[in-house]
């Protein structure tokens, strides 16, 4: 599964807001970190604040705090903010009519069913053990965060 | 269900007692006195009474094979004059499932609705983890509804991630 730039990138600054959360965290910094624009981190900083989950601090050492609740707040949380991951009931286009296409759409929902489970099952918190664990070279080994080939972005 | 770990962790005895710990509640094996509790709390839990069952877990998980069953009940420590079931957990060792080296399998798990957040069912999780780390397995699995987002959520926090299965089913027309 994939998910967009400015989702991973705002579940990265969630993330980071809730390593520390009696800290502001710039977007300069955060940005820094994964190798994002302040301007692209800046937007999404909106969407997620424009929706509750960080608030920003104003003045000299201001930055973004998060609002939320890190036991309760969901990594879907976070992507449904971004884009939708909800199951295509069915296309109105003409492939989607055939059998064929009910049969690979039902396959597809299933795949789309597991992923937001998965997702809606997952809090903050529980992503900041996991974080920790590997961190602390933890026994799991997760797949490398930023694919190779977009290194640029780190991403 | 809990989500928190409000509460020191427990240490088990097998045999039936369980050990003085600082903690507030204490996990030990089921007795029969605890039955009608579990039916109660399972009931309130689901809005579906299922004595008959429960009795039948009790029989086979209760009482026999007890070095590869285990059936767990959690209650307030320091209220030994008033004991009160809080929640319960019962597993037991699989081996060979399809396949599967044997895995410590948690089939059921529930907490007083009002006592929830308190770190029972991370005791209770705890408690259970142990029985199967003395029964030499290193796994440990459950099952979950995709849409039961309270005891994902739980499992999820508890460091439990997605396995290697896909369970399957088809209607039986």
């Amino acid at each position: 599964m994939r998910l967009q730039i400015s989702t991973r990138l705002a579940i990265f600054a969630v993330l980071e807001l809730t390593a520390r959360e009696d800290h502001q965290h710039s977007v300069a910094k955060i940005g820094a970190k994964y190798g994002v624009s302040s301007h692209h981190l800046a937007k999404v900083m909106h969407v997620m604040g424009h929706a509750g989950l960080v608030h920003s601090v104003r003045g000299a050492g201001g930055g973004y705090r998060f609002a939320g609740n890190a036991r309760r707040t969901t990594l879907l949380d976070v992507a449904e903010l971004f884009e939708d991951l909800s199951s295509v009931e069915q296309d109105t286009g003409t492939v989607d009519a055939t059998s064929e296409g009910q049969a690979l759409r039902e396959v597809l929902n299933e795949i789309d069913d597991i992923a937001r489970a998965t997702l809606g099952s997952i809090t903050i918190a529980t992503m900041r053990k996991l974080v920790d664990r590997h961190g602390t070279g933890g026994r799991r080994r997760l797949k490398p965060a930023v694919p190779r080939q977009r290194k640029q972005r780190r991403l | 269900m809990t989500l928190a770990k409000g509460l020191n962790s427990l240490v088990t005895d097998t045999n039936g007692r369980a050990t003085k710990t600082g903690a507030a509640v204490r996990v030990r094996r089921v007795r029969p006195a605890d039955i009608p509790h579990v039916i109660a709390i399972d009931t309130r839990v689901t809005s579906l009474p299922k004595a008959e069952y429960w009795n039948d877990v009790f029989r086979r998980y209760g009482k026999q094979r007890l070095h590869e069953r285990f059936f767990l009940v959690a209650e307030k420590r320091l209220d030994r004059a008033n004991p009160r079931v809080l929640g319960f957990i019962v597993g037991e060792i699989r081996a060979w499932e399809f396949g599967s080296p044997p895995c410590g399998w948690v089939f059921a798990l529930s907490v007083e609705p009002g006592m929830r957040l308190h770190g029972i069912g991370c005791a209770l999780l705890d408690a259970i983890s142990r029985e199967f780390k003395k029964a030499a397995v290193s796994k440990m699995r459950t099952m979950v509804a995709r849409d039961a987002r309270l005891p994902l959520l739980f499992f999820r926090s508890e460091g439990m991630m997605a396995g290697p299965y896909i369970q399957l089913e088809k209607d039986l027309d």
